[in-house]
């Protein structure tokens, strides 16, 4: 009964997991994927669970009930705000799955592997230790226990791709002979290496390129698991999580306009940071008070948030912000960069979790053209994606990068810590700009004062 | 071994080319869930990690095998929690009116 019932399990669950991306595609539908994909998950486990080949339950039935007592606080407690370092925990978690059983074969059936199934056996391996530690030190990134500045040191790029070339020398030694001795615990080893050196040398602004391309290499190597294992569902699924990393990080890297060699080999913007000029130059200083007049004179305002939002966890006195000049009926629209934030859609993330309907978050290409019409911009902790050298200056690290235009507005207030320069180290001339004004201190401080000021202003009635 | 081999293939070619028409239709607004949805979709390696943790062949096969179900079952169960916690969060301004409001 098993024999036609499971593969008939599998092909609904894979039908499952396709239609769960489908509707994944608007918010509206969102969560019917949701259920679908969580329906064939279960399907494929019972179909599993009753499968012939399996004799010993215990050992499952701890595993299950340790990785629901996990899951259950990672997925309910979690902070909005720890989104990226908990996304790059679980590619790490879902790597050494992938990695574990890899290994398990391997000295389950060595030395006869054929030679194709040693091939998928060992990129299984190398993807999935790789992303392993990479994700490991991603989240440590994230969560602020490494250091979040990129690592960078002379021959770095020889070092790497030589640790990589060596797993892969040592993995094509095995498809030749599965039993060659050592090769198969160097192969790992020199992918957990690789993985370190591969995102130590990564900062903060590049993370969302980093964690999408660590998401596609987890579902690569659940893929190859499958052509190892003989499961088409494995090779389905796997293929759906890649080819979905590799999108993002196309995105994210477009979205900089950058190669994944210059994201990867390139240690970005250190060096000009070391060089930069000492030069201080004047800039207009604003008060929360002024701040609050200039927003309540305005008919429209575009709220450009950035990482520095999510590092206040200002999110909630934006929101507040927001509200408060709708009362007064100015209008309200955010503007969201592709790579604001730490991970792909972390500014949406943290905008919604904040209540901020999403019917008013616009991306690039749809706000770009409103600025000319826009009266205040208020640009809460992000940097690069408005700096205006990335059109200007053919020199400048950020160059051809698309930004958001904001100097096109009639007036900028620009939220920020300090006149420190932005993870690209390169300095932004739209501070100096005349119409500009800083507004310098903690976001989530400095707007909540906004807030208290134009409370205190009497609301204008509206010209009819 | 090698018509399954190309089968194998075929499928995996297939499918990434489906997730990238369907990744693609993905709005910026979605990505982080997607990225969360993603992964705990990947995480059906769990299917591999049973088998071999209820073998009973070897021992360690069984202890990988268990650990590989530990990791994989809290990807899927904070996965999809934290991707629905997410999704429950993105609301309109104006339900819109339609039958089914589904925001607070």
């Amino acid at each position: 009964m098993s024999g036609t019932l499971m593969p008939l399990a599998y092909l609904v669950a894979a039908a499952c997991f396709v239609l769960s991306l489908r509707w994944l595609s608007h918010p509206t539908t969102a969560r019917r994927g949701v259920k679908t994909g969580e329906l064939g998950m279960l399907l494929a486990v019972a179909a599993t669970l009753v499968h012939f080949e399996i004799v010993d339950y215990r050992s499952i039935a701890v595993a299950i009930v340790a990785g629901v007592a996990l899951g259950v606080p990672l997925g309910l407690l979690v902070p909005m705000t720890a989104v990226p370092q908990r996304t790059a925990l679980s590619h790490a978690f879902g790597a050494l799955a992938a990695t574990l059983v890899g290994v398990a074969e391997f000295y389950l059936h060595r030395p006869r592997i054929s030679s194709t199934t040693m091939i998928a056996l060992g990129l299984e391996v190398v993807l999935g230790s790789l992303t392993v530690t990479g994700s490991l030190i991603a989240a440590g990134k994230l969560q602020g226990i490494v250091r979040d500045r990129p690592w960078v040191f002379r021959g770095q790029n020889v070092v790497n791709l030589s640790v990589l070339g060596i797993a892969l020398v040592f993995v094509g030694l095995l498809v030749l002979d599965p039993g060659t001795p050592l090769a198969f615990p160097l192969v790992i080893a020199a992918s957990l290496l690789f993985g370190v050196l591969l995102v130590i040398r990564i900062g903060g602004a590049d993370m969302p390129t980093v964690i999408s391309l660590l998401n596609g290499f987890a579902g690569l190597s659940a893929s190859m698991m499958g052509f190892v294992l003989d499961s088409n569902l494995l090779i389905v699924a796997g293929a759906l999580d890649g080819s979905s990393g590799l999108v993002l990080s196309i995105v994210m890297c477009r979205a900089m306009n950058r190669s994944f060699a210059n994201v990867l080999l390139g240690g970005f913007g250190v060096e000009q940071h070391a060089a930069g000029g000492v030069e201080q130059r004047p800039v207009h200083s604003v008060d929360p008070e002024e701040t609050a007049f200039l927003l309540d004179a305005a008919r429209s305002v575009v709220i450009v948030p950035g990482y520095g939002m999510a590092a206040a966890q200002a999110q909630h006195k934006v929101r507040e912000l927001s509200d408060a000049l709708r009362v007064r009926g100015v209008d309200v629209k955010f503007a969201i960069h592709p790579v604001a934030g730490r991970m792909p859609g972390h500014m949406n993330v943290l905008l919604a979790e904040a209540n901020v309907p999403y019917d008013q978050l616009y991306d690039l290409d749809h706000i770009n053209g409103e600025f000319p019409q826009t009266d205040v911009v208020l640009v809460v902790g992000a940097n690069d994606v408005v700096n205006p050298a990335a059109e200007t200056d053919p020199a400048s690290p950020i160059y051809g990068m698309p930004i958001l235009e904001v100097g096109a507005a009639a007036a900028i207030v620009v939220v920020k810590r300090s006149m420190r320069s932005g993870f690209a180290g390169v300095e932004n001339e739209l501070f100096f700009l005349a119409k500009t004004q800083m507004l310098f201190g903690d976001a989530k401080a400095v707007i909540g004062e906004v807030v208290d000021e134009l409370s205190r202003l009497p609301v204008r009635t509206p010209v009819g | 071994m090698s018509d399954s081999l190309e089968t194998g293939l075929f499928i995996f070619m297939l499918a990434s080319f489906l997730g990238y028409a369907l990744i693609t239709r993905v709005p910026g607004l979605l990505h982080t869930p997607l990225m969360s949805l993603t992964n705990a979709l990947s995480a059906i390696s769990i299917v591999g990690a049973l088998i071999l943790a209820g073998s009973g062949e070897r021992t360690f096969a069984t202890v990988l095998g268990a650990i590989a179900v530990f990791a994989s079952t809290t990807n899927i169960v904070s996965g999809f929690l934290i991707t629905d916690r997410m999704l429950k969060m993105f609301h309109r301004e104006r339900p819109a009116g339609e039958a089914h409001g589904g925001s607070r």
